[in-house]
């Protein structure tokens, strides 16, 4: 803490910050890409430059007389998941953060509804799949209430380990990714803004498509860029939900992590996050992140 | 104006109701299912009632060794709360100003919240293997006995794993420090100054006591990430595993209620600290006003 005495470097405070960025992102990244051109065999990997290891990704590819490659299909069923995921928690994420912005009318509320909302995000991913079961299961309550509605005259075996419960767990898991926010940003909104378009006229309707939703536009981006990415690279949750049976590119570097092909692993970690940085960058385009902490 | 009370007010408390459900629901299912009798299964309807399956847990009957993968965690934690505090609040303190290499460090810390958990995990990996090759490799060039008799790898719950994690605590630990420092009045640090109080002085006297109910926010975010994380330190905690990692694993072994009471556990561990830095939280922003 003696730096504070030295006006000029304040900015050293950072360097230990700055130091576990280097060692434990910058350095392992760029490892990342290098070893990606590497050679392996079953034990051990070995400095070269091939391309093999990209080859290998896009084998049978190009060729469009046979079925859709493994590669095109995986990352197909993955940016699949990525859009219906996105579409639900937005639209849920936007009418929670709604309520919480404009209906909520004492702060002391808006804080405890906010963290009722955000209480879920500190506690365990993973127990919070396996609490699907009981109510998904062969013999969970859901298919207990159908079979007894007479909807379904046998157990609905779609409910779990299958898509279906893949993006109802994302769903449940991130829709707060989508709320903090847009509700950031609907704080932000000058009241006067509304009541002026209200006296003017315009409906509730109008005011939220003309006025709230665009000036929302930053908290959705932010929001959608944290959900699009944390799909794209799932590898748990489409492993614990899909009963281990459903592809996922993030699944394809876990399983050749597992058999020591770490240069093929590299290669497409390198594809995934070329591909996630690509939808970032596109979609940062629209705003300027700084502004809206 | 919008906040009258009309139907679609309620349509939305309807709409708030339901959400809420939605996310509370089936952890209360499990939590529910854990207090089962012996004969309990994975699903309703409840066999009974008992604390069977928390005793069955306690002897670790079914289950690896989970006692000290808890312990492991809680360690984890809280050396990874320590951590974030510490190192986001200083960092947080230079980015008030400029300074050389900033809009760098502010990309990574951006980059490094949506970089997919397992590329991170795989490059972390990688790196502590290449480590572990050019430890040998001193070892038996040089001859260095230690090396070659004890060493085994550099991977380790405290090295990789612990910078894994980090990675993931402290841009959450630094974007606070942002949102505070955004709505920080200077005046009372320049009117500290302006005394004669030093940086350092001013910084304990006047600007802690004001962010110190935010830094609660940090320490929360910084152990409950810790303890719950799994994505990130899947492929560097060495050989001995976290608790989030030995649940992933029994979600393909385990057919008994014993997860969900090991479910039921690690929950209250995480609402017991929440409730306690929500306290904390809000005893010092008392304190102050």
């Amino acid at each position: 803490m003696k730096l504070l005495k030295l006006k000029p470097s304040v900015g050293l405070l950072s360097i230990p910050y700055s130091l576990i960025f280097i060692f434990f992102f910058f350095i392992p990244l760029i490892l990342t890409f290098i070893i990606s051109f590497w050679d392996y065999n079953e034990y051990s990997i070995i400095p070269d430059f091939i391309f093999e290891n990209y080859s290998y990704i896009f084998k049978d590819c190009l060729n469009f007389e046979k079925d859709m490659c493994v590669t095109f299909k995986t990352y197909l069923s993955t940016f699949i998941f990525c859009f219906i995921t996105w579409f639900f928690t937005l639209i849920i994420g936007f009418f929670v953060a709604y309520f919480l912005a404009f209906y909520v009318n004492s702060i002391t509320w808006q804080i405890v509804l906010f963290l009722l909302c955000t209480i879920p995000f500190w506690t365990s991913n993973v127990i919070r799949m396996i609490s699907w079961i009981p109510l998904l299961g062969r013999n969970g309550l859901v298919n207990d209430f159908l079979l007894s509605t007479g909807l379904v005259d046998a157990p609905q075996e779609w409910l779990l380990y299958s898509g279906f419960s893949i993006v109802l767990a994302f769903v449940h898991l991130y829709t707060l990714f989508m709320i903090v926010p847009i509700f950031n940003s609907m704080m932000r909104i000058d009241k006067s803004i509304i009541e002026a378009a209200y006296d003017n006229g315009a409906n509730g309707l109008q005011i939220l498509w003309n006025v709230i939703i665009p000036l929302c536009k930053p908290g959705i981006v932010i929001g959608s860029i944290f959900v699009i990415t944390v799909v794209m690279g799932d590898f748990i949750t489409i492993g614990i939900m899909g009963g281990q049976q459903i592809p996922s590119i993030g699944k394809i570097i876990y399983v050749e992590m597992s058999y020591l092909q770490l240069p093929a692993a590299a290669a497409n970690a390198v594809i995934l996050l070329a591909l996630t940085l690509l939808i970032i960058w596109i979609m940062t385009k629209m705003i300027d992140i700084r502004k809206e902490l | 104006m919008l906040n009258k009370k009309n139907k679609t007010y309620y349509v939305c408390v309807f709409f708030f109701c339901l959400f809420v459900l939605f996310l509370y629901g089936p952890t209360f299912t499990i939590v529910l299912l854990s207090f089962q009798g012996p004969d309990g299964g994975l699903t309703f309807p409840l066999n009974g009632v008992s604390t069977y399956w928390f005793e069955e847990l306690w002897r670790g009957g079914s289950v690896v060794d989970i006692g000290s993968a808890f312990k492991r965690s809680i360690i984890l934690g809280v050396i990874v709360m320590i951590l974030t505090v510490l190192l986001s609040v200083s960092a947080g303190l230079a980015f008030r100003k400029k300074f050389w290499g900033s809009d760098t460090l502010f990309f990574a810390t951006v980059a490094s919240l949506i970089v997919p958990s397992i590329v991170l995990s795989l490059g972390v990996a990688l790196q502590f293997r290449l480590l572990d090759d050019f430890t040998k490799w001193l070892g038996s060039t040089f001859d260095i006995n230690y090396i070659n008799e004890f060493f085994q790898t550099t991977l380790g719950m405290f090295t990789s794993g612990l910078g894994a994690q980090l990675t993931w605590t402290l841009p959450f630990g630094l974007l606070i420090m942002f949102a505070v420092f955004n709505r920080f009045d200077k005046s009372y640090e320049e009117a500290a100054r302006d005394l004669g109080a030093s940086p350092w002085k001013t910084f304990k006297e006047v600007v802690f006591p004001l962010i110190a109910p935010s830094i609660i926010g940090i320490a929360l975010f910084g152990f409950t990430l810790s303890y719950d994380e799994l994505a990130r330190s899947s492929q560097v905690m060495g050989a001995g595993n976290t608790l989030p990692l030995e649940l992933r694993g029994l979600t393909t072994t385990v057919t008994t209620p014993v997860i969900y009471a090991l479910g039921t556990v690690t929950t209250f561990v995480s609402f017991s600290v929440i409730s306690i830095s929500i306290a904390c939280y809000i005893w010092l922003k008392r304190k102050k006003g």
